[in-house]
């Protein structure tokens, strides 16, 4: 290991210098960037901090040319990474399609903060959680890490590049303005206690003889200059990569890509349960808003009320046997999110017990009054 | 403008070497017609400098006619390598015959 | 006298995907047999040479070449370039992509690129507007040319290429048609050859949309009117260089800029080199 990466043990540290460690401990050597609140530290302090360990940094024009550098840097055999918030990702969502379709590893961390538009830049929201799902255009399947803790920042961000690496999938950080800024305590464990996926790439002569297998979860990557010659396209391909307009291609293909993350999603699923052995009252939240839940949850028991939570840790793919298990035994799910109505809709399909939103307008923590009147009225 | 000199010429030239006038021979050009690539474009008959080619009535398999050699230019071709060059379909290439 | 035999450049083709998708008279064949003529020269092994190309017609020609090849997202093979030179300097990157692919969509990386002295080359195939869906005007379009949205002729000023990129500080600047085979050639070997930068633009015909649009009936005529406007000056007023299809201007080709300027990949592999070395 290199021996300046960030020396094990305590630190008191912000979200997004966390982040930007945990990626050098990932392996990561490429950064794209451009500067936009509340993510804009982590670039800054890949900046300093990448050339140290010989990796490459670069700022870019905008975030569609950030996320078309990471993807090429990625094709060349990088592990690339860039960061984010709301008006850059929707700038990235072209080229995040482009990294699905050519079976790109990438992480991107999306540091959510208020919209729509240019919203609120410096303030806290929870408004791309449809977008990091569907944001893209065309059939595929996300994988979206949710952060609620300065720690989570740092060991989600080395799990996302591993993720990225199995599935040969674009991989996305989604947190928030929150969790980027605040303050708290990390620990940096001995690195050998930090499982890190290198990437497999393909020898040549190809022992495969194509660039794709559509018939396999996971083949080695074909990087350039390796003499393999091959296409690699962003329009429907076969598995030589050539281009085609065959119905019949596009369902292999897309299959492909669709499956490989599905047939696998009990491995890439993460969750975590608090209190709901006994609940009667599920609250599922994510990312800072869990964070007020559970102080919600502590005086709603004090209250007699028995709550509990499900934190999806994975947003992307939902936990939704979980959920479908949990729902067996309670009457009723609460969402807090900030933002109108967005996860809610993705777990009423897993669930026949009534899901109730609750609604936090973008701009601050949620206050776990709020989330408590909301239940106590509909609970009782 | 700027214009730095640039190193060692020659060695990027691509065109072919002066003829040399003290030579006795012009180089003889055999052409090869790909049929079935052509799209009748007509820039191997317009631009070659001996007029030693012309359409064809043979119709290919995409309903073009490919160049042919004209009647009477059968060892016209000096190997000059436009046709070959100006084709964008891969279609007509030349080789050049050694005299001994 | 005539045979049916194996094309010599087909070595460095796809040519199992031969005939291409092209029209009859399109420019890219040619430009595509230049590319490869180039490469076959050069003394950078073959595993180096990588290709990146947008969406577009031009877009398609690295899926003709047998190289590694990209074919991207409209607009952003230069940003997928850029992330593939830095990783590995060792890959001859190039960028082969049409006018309204890096001129319009993608106008805001090429202008950087060139700026930060990136070391790759790309070669913009102009045909005056978007091929690929059916010769809608763009930034290159001539005023008072007419296109399938310019019914009443283009009232756009239109971008003059070399100039733009000259300004910019590329390392090499020129401009040719796909008329002018042999000197693209030996351009795209010179400018493989350079450090930093590179761009040539070729001027190139499209018959179907620019060509029907602007009264040149085929291919032959577009070719024709290069033949008789093209006025080589490798000394040019660059401001002067834009194209009209008057007939009463010439057609400047040429190589304009040849220059030695600190490229992107000599200065970040210094700046590593220092940043290491700091305790
Ligand atoms: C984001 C996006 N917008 C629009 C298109 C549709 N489109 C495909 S090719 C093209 C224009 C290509 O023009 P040019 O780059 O000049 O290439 P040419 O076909 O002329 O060679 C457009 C607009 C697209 N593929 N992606
Ligand atoms: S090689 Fe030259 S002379 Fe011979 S046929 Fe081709 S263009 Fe004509
Ligand atoms: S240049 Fe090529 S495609 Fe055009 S007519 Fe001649 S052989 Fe056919
Ligand atoms: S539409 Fe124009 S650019 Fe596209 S293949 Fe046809 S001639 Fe070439
Ligand atoms: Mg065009």
């Amino acid at each position: 290991m290199n021996k300046k990466l960030i020396k094990p043990g305590n630190y008191f540290m912000n979200g997004n210098f966390a982040c930007a460690e945990a990626a050098l401990i990932a392996g990561m050597n490429f950064y794209a960037g451009y500067p936009i609140t509340p993510s804009s530290e982590i670039m800054e302090r890949l900046s300093y901090r990448l050339p140290q360990v010989g990796g490459h940094f670069i700022e870019m024009e905008d975030e569609i040319a950030s996320m078309a550098a990471i993807v090429g840097a990625s094709n060349a055999g990088a592990k690339a990474m860039t960061a984010t918030s709301g008006p850059g990702f929707s700038l990235m969502q072209e080229n995040i399609g482009l990294a699905v379709i050519t079976e790109t590893p990438v992480v991107i961390v999306d540091e959510m903060r208020g919209g729509p538009s240019t919203g609120l830049p410096t303030r806290v929201g929870q408004g791309d959680v449809m977008q990091a799902m569907w944001g893209t255009h065309g059939d595929h399947e996300a994988i979206a890490y949710a952060p609620s803790s300065v720690q989570e920042m740092f060991d989600l961000t080395i799990k996302a590049f591993n993720t990225a690496e199995k599935y040969r999938n674009p991989v996305i950080v989604l947190t928030d303005q929150v969790i980027g800024h605040m303050s708290e305590r990390l620990l940096v464990k001995n690195y050998e206690e930090y499982e890190v996926i290198e990437r497999e790439i393909r020898k040549f002569p190809d022992p495969i003889g194509k660039v794709h297998d559509f018939s396999i979860d996971y083949v080695p990557m074909v990087i350039a200059g390796k003499g393999f010659h091959y296409n690699i396209d962003s329009l429907t391909h076969d598995e030589m990569g050539y281009p085609s307009n065959d119905p019949k291609i596009e369902e292999m293909m897309v299959r492909h890509l669709v499956e490989k993350i599905r047939k696998n999603e009990d491995n890439i699923v993460e969750y975590k349960e608090y209190l709901t052995d006994d609940a009667e009252v599920l609250i599922i939240a994510y990312g800072i808003t869990a964070r007020s839940s559970i102080e919600a949850i502590r005086k709603l028991r004090e209250k007699g009320i028995r709550a509990g939570m499900l934190r999806p840790i994975t947003l992307w793919p939902i936990p939704k046997r979980k959920i479908e298990r949990l729902s067996e035994k309670i009457h009723i799910i609460f969402v807090p999110e900030i933002n109108f109505g967005q996860y809610s809709h993705a777990i009423r399909e897993h669930t026949k017990v009534p899901v109730k939103e609750i609604h936090f307008p973008p701009g601050a923590v949620p206050d776990p009054k709020i989330i408590i009147r909301n239940i106590e009225g509909d609970a009782t | 403008m700027i214009n730095l000199d640039f190193e060692s010429e020659k060695v990027y030239n691509t065109g072919r070497a002066p003829i040399n006038i003290h030579a006795f021979k012009v180089p003889l050009g055999k052409v090869h017609i790909i049929k079935e690539r052509c799209k009748e474009c007509g820039y191997c008959w317009t631009y070659c400098p001996k007029e030693v080619l012309e359409k064809s009535d043979y119709v290919n398999k995409n309903g073009y006619h490919p160049p042919r050699i004209k009647k009477g230019k059968e060892s016209a071709c000096v190997a000059c390598g436009m046709c070959e060059a100006i084709c964008p379909d891969f279609a007509i290439f030349v080789e050049e015959i050694k005299n001994e | 006298m005539i045979e049916e035999a194996i094309h010599p450049k087909d070595i460095y083709l796809r040519s199992d995907r031969f005939p291409h998708i092209w029209c009859p008279g399109c420019g890219l064949g040619i430009v595509l047999k230049s590319y490869v003529d180039a490469i076959s020269k050069l003394d950078i092994p073959l595993d180096h040479h990588v290709l990146v190309s947008g969406i577009g017609c031009t877009a398609r020609l690295p899926g003709y070449a047998n190289v590694d090849s990209y074919h991207t997202t409209h607009g952003r093979a230069i940003p997928f370039a850029t992330g593939l030179k830095i990783v590995n300097p060792e890959l001859q990157v190039t960028v082969i992509s049409g006018d309204g692919d890096l001129f319009n969509i993608g106008g805001n990386h090429i202008i950087h690129a060139a700026r930060r002295n990136m070391d790759i080359l790309v070669v913009c195939v102009n045909n005056f507007n978007y091929g690929m869906t059916g010769g809608q005007h763009g930034a290159t379009t001539p005023e008072g040319a007419r296109t399938s949205t310019t019914p009443y002729g283009n009232i756009e000023h239109s971008f003059n290429l070399p100039y733009i990129m000259a300004s910019l500080g590329a390392s090499y600047v020129a401009r040719w048609t796909s008329l002018h085979v042999r000197q693209l050639t030996k351009s795209i070997m010179k400018a493989m050859k350079m450090k930093g930068f590179s761009f040539i633009e070729v001027i190139s015909p499209c018959p179907p949309n620019f060509g029907k649009y602007n009264k040149f009936n085929d291919g032959l005529s577009q070719m024709e009117f290069f033949y008789e406007n093209s006025v080589l000056d490798n000394n040019a007023d660059l401001s002067e260089a834009y194209i009209d299809f008057s007939g009463k201007r010439p057609l400047i080709v040429g190589e304009f800029v040849q220059r030695i300027r600190p490229s992107y990949i000599e200065l970040e592999r210094d700046l590593i080199k220092r940043a290491m070395e700091e305790p």
